[in-house]
Parts: structure tokens; sequence; C-alpha cells
């Protein structure tokens, strides 16, 4: 009995939090150029998303910041996890720096934006590279994604076994030989279940990049939102329904990485 | 280097670390940490006539957020800030209302079903906040069931939709934070003592008090995550409230972009940011307080 009203709320939570999805997928196959009555099936809106200049922009765009903060993030993250985790630093550094690579994990997403607006609007006057654009979305992801990637492969790092190391220490392993043949290999979930959080991160990214986007650099989310603005399109209903099906594959690509570690 | 024969455990620091560690903190001290820090020395700045930021010391952006304009008193941004309290605090509340049951039944799940729980939960999590949003607006739209029902019920005018609204906002609010809650109460839930509950309703004690005395207490870690997971966001939120609020439903985050697009009165937008900046913080010291020496069920 009581267990029902249980299943009964948790059934209709997940119902819930699935519709809209749903909502948007179904919508993509339908005929109905105006308006949402059902008009039967068609892939007629998915074959006009490559006829669409701005759509396709935004998806190269988008894949292109994803892919290249991911490589920045990953490598800079994993440096940065390393050089905290196997090292004494004095406790005041400690804390200080976690403080820092916390920042982005608990401060509100729209708080960042407005920080990056900030600084990106005075190191413009020292590098066209920060005027608003892709070149400014590419730093801007990469700052949120080096917290995340760092945070995962920490968490590896302090899992590890420190007898493996002292082992190779022991037969007289090189610092770099070490690190290349030891540590590397172990710490490899880590980095790639990280590396996948960031592309995920960046593809997703709506507020930041709101803020930070120029003209030339619209990313797939903000082609949605402001496709929102301008009217409804069926052509809208089939580009997220593609990015839906990206972000599960990806989700659960991720989940049987870091539940392998 | 060459391998000395101390293998210290942990090596000093030497250069290797600092060349490990330092471009990563360098980026975001650059990008992030002096950033934030100018954005209160912002909030003493004021505005200038042209939408630059002048920088003379000024306390009128901090006046202004109890209500002091350009035309005296007016209790418009109060009802702004209280509002996004009030949205974010029920949004909240409600998820911690659906978030239990959904997480005892997660939990009394053979572990083979558990883990398809699990990811059914987390999924919902990496979807793109627009692009959820604005399935709902498919949904709420006039022609369809939701809106007629309650058009038939006359709650609604005949012909329009269920959004623009508060319904809209918190169907919207809910559905977005519901993992959340869920995920971190989950850690919590699962671990949860279940001799104690029997005992508990061996000795007839009533439901309410079960779960006030046994079930909470035992929870409150992975609540406590849920909640300030849940309740931050929810204030700064502004795609949800953009889509299906309009303009009566305006949050501080809406505010906070608006003062950095159309309006162009960034002064303003730091010290509104600062107030979201110290709220964040003293949610964060309140937890810490409550439960020292515990670590984060972390959702990654």
């Amino acid at each position: 009995m009581k267990a029902r009203i249980l299943a009964l709320v948790a059934y209709s939570s997940l119902i819930l939090m699935y519709l809209p999805c749903l909502a948007v997928a179904v919508f993509s196959v339908n005929k109905a150029r105006f308006g949402l009555n059902w008009k039967g099936f068609t892939l007629n809106w998915y074959q006009r998303l490559f006829e669409n200049e701005a759509i396709l922009e935004a998806t190269y765009n988008s894949l292109l910041v994803a892919v290249i903060t991911t490589v920045i993030a990953t490598v800079i993250g994993t440096a940065l996890a390393l050089g905290l985790e196997r090292a004494t630093w004095p406790k005041p550094c400690q804390r200080l720096f976690d403080v820092i690579v916390n920042i982005p994990v608990v401060v509100p997403d729209i708080i960042m934006a407005v920080a990056l607006v900030l600084a990106f609007s005075v190191l413009r006057h020292l590098s066209s590279v920060f005027e608003l654009g892709l070149a400014a979305l590419i730093i801007s992801h990469v700052t949120f994604q080096i917290s995340f990637v760092t945070l995962v492969v920490r968490g590896r790092l302090a899992s590890l076994n420190p007898e493996t190391r002292e082992a190779a220490w022991d037969l007289f392993a090189t610092r770099f030989y070490n690190f290349r043949r030891v540590t590397l290999p172990l710490i490899m979930p880590g980095v790639l279940a990280g590396a996948m959080l960031a592309f995920t991160l960046s593809l997703d990214d709506f507020i930041i990049s709101f803020f930070i986007h120029g003209p030339e650099s619209v990313t797939l989310p903000i082609y949605i939102f402001s496709s929102l603005k301008r009217g409804l399109t069926p052509e809208t209903n089939a580009l997220s329904t593609l990015m839906l099906l990206a972000t599960v594959i990806l989700a659960l690509l991720a989940e049987r990485l870091t539940r392998k570690l | 280097m060459d391998s000395s024969p101390a293998r210290p455990k942990k090596p000093k620091i030497g250069l290797a670390t600092w060349l490990a560690a330092g471009p990563g903190l360098l980026w975001l001290t650059l990008l992030l940490a002096i950033p934030c820090l100018a954005l209160i020395a912002m909030a003493f700045a004021s505005r200038g006539q042209y939408g630059e930021v002048v920088w003379s010391f000024s306390l009128d952006n901090l006046k202004r957020l109890i209500g002091y304009g350009l035309f005296g008193w007016s209790p418009d941004l109060i009802f702004i800030l209280l509002r996004s309290l009030l949205v974010a605090a029920i949004t909240t509340l409600l998820c911690v209302f659906i978030a239990y049951p959904l997480t005892f039944h997660m939990a009394s799940r053979k572990p083979s079903i558990r883990v398809f729980w699990l990811i059914l939960v987390i999924v919902p999590f990496w979807t793109n906040v627009v692009v959820r949003t604005y399935g709902w607006l498919l949904i709420l739209g006039p022609q369809l069931p939701p809106a007629q029902l309650a058009a038939y019920l006359g709650l609604i005018p005949p012909g329009s939709a269920l959004y623009p609204g508060s319904f809209a906002v918190y169907l919207g609010m809910t559905t977005t934070f519901l993992p959340f809650m869920a995920l971190p109460l989950y850690a919590s839930v699962e671990r949860l003592d279940q001799d104690i509950l029997e005992a508990a309703r061996d000795l007839y004690a009533n439901p309410f008090l079960i779960f006030w005395r046994v079930i909470l207490p035992q929870t409150t870690p992975g609540l406590s995550v849920g909640v300030i997971m849940t309740f931050v966001p929810a204030m700064a939120m502004f795609v949800v409230t953009d889509i299906l609020g309009g303009a009566k439903n305006m949050l501080i985050g809406n505010l906070i972009q608006q003062q950095f697009s159309q309006a162009r009165d960034w002064p303003f937008g730091a010290a509104l940011s600062m107030g979201l900046m110290l709220f964040t913080l003293l949610s964060l010291s309140f937890r810490r307080l409550k439960t020292p020496g515990q670590k984060d069920p972390s959702l990654l």
C-alpha cells in the first residue's frame, strides 16, 4: 500500500522529467508546419536542417568549441590535479588553491559569466583574442572545464595505491618514466571521464556562452534560445532532438567509464 | 631528474610541481578569482552617462538593492529579490517532497534495477536546459490537452496557453532541479539503517514521527547538499523564467542578465551579483557548520 504510493510518485516524477524531451522529439517528426496538431510522420525537418546555413554554422561552432576546449582543459586540468595531489603544499596554499579550483563548481553560472565578461572587458585592451567571439568562447569554456576535470582526476589520484609509485622509485625509474609508464596509465580512466564531462559541459553550456558569444559565434543552445524568441519552427524541434540524443549518448558513455573506475 | 634514494612519499614542491599546477592555477586566478573580487569592487562604483563604469566610491548601488532608486524609494526591486527567494524556496520544497518518495522507491529496488533508475535520474540532469524548457513550451501550448483542460475548468481563458505564468515556471523549475535534489539525497537514503525504521514501526510510531525522528536525521547530509544544489542555482536561474515566466516572474538572475545587456548598468549588475555570491557563501558555510568534517557525496 505505502510502497504503491512511493512507486506512483517515482514513476510520475520520471514521466515529468522526460515529458518535455519526449514532446520535442514527437513534434520533430510531425508533418504540420504551423500549429501543434498531429498531421502524420515525416523526417522532412531533419533533412531541412542540412539546408539551413545558420543551423549548420551553429553546429560547427558548437563542435569546434567543444573539441578544442576539451583538449586544452583536459591537459591543464590533469596537470593541475597532479600538481595539487602529488606534492605537499603548505596548509594556507592548499586551502587557497582549493577555493580557486572549486569556484566554478559552487558559484552559480550567471556569476561566472558576469566575472568573465568583466575579465574580458579589461583583457581586451591587451589582445583582440578577448573580443567577444569564438576565441573568447573557447577561453571561457576552458575556465569552467578545468575545475571539473581536476575534480575527477584528483578523485582518481587519491584512490591510487601509493605503493605502485614507490615500487617504481625503488626500481630507479626516472620521474618522467614513472609518470608516463605508471601514473598516467593508472589515472587514464579518470582523465577520459573528465574529458567526456568537459565535452558535454561545453556542448551543453548556455548561460556563459550567452554572455560571451558574438554575432559570428552562435552555438547550438544559443541558436535554439533565440529561435524561441523569433517564433517556433519545426527545424528547431529536429535540432533539439538531435542535441538531446547526443547528450544522452555522451552521458551514458561517461557513466560507463566512471563505473569502470 | 635522477631518482633520489630518499624516495619521498610526496615530493617537495619543485619545478615540476609548479609546471604542472601553475598554468591551471594561473588561468583560474586571472579569469575567475580576480574578476570575482573585481565584481565586488565594481559594486561600489557607479554608472556613467553612456553606460561606462565610473570608478569612484559610492554606495548608490547598495542603496538601490534595498529599494532607493532615482525616484525615491520603491518596493519593485525588493519584490524581485523576495520573489527570487520565494520561487527558489518553493522549488526546493517541491523537489524535497518529490525526491523523498522517489529515492525511497529507488533504494527499495533490487541492485541491478537500482542502477537503471539512477541512470534514468541522471540523464535529464545532462540534457540541455533550453531544450527541456522549450519542451514545456510545446506541452503547455493552447492546442494540447493540459491547456484545454485548464480552459475547460475555467482556470485560463479558452484558447490561451498555460504560459507565461507561475504554474509553468514551477513546473519547469521543479523538473529541472529534481535530479540535483534526488542524486545527493539518494546517497543518504541508500545507506539508511533499515533496522531503526523497523524498530520505530514496531513501537507504533506514526509516519510523521518516523520521518521526523528517524529518517530526517539520518538523511540530513544528503538533504543539505541537495538543498544547496537546488536553492542556489534556482535563485540564479534565468532561462526557465525567461521562457516560461514572462515579465511578471522576473528573478534576480534575469535582473543581473539585464544589467549586463540592455540596461548596460554594470555596477548595479555587480552589486546584484555580489548579493547572490554572498548568499551562496552563506549557504555553503551554513552547511559546513551543520555537518562538520563530512565530505560531499559528489554528483560526479
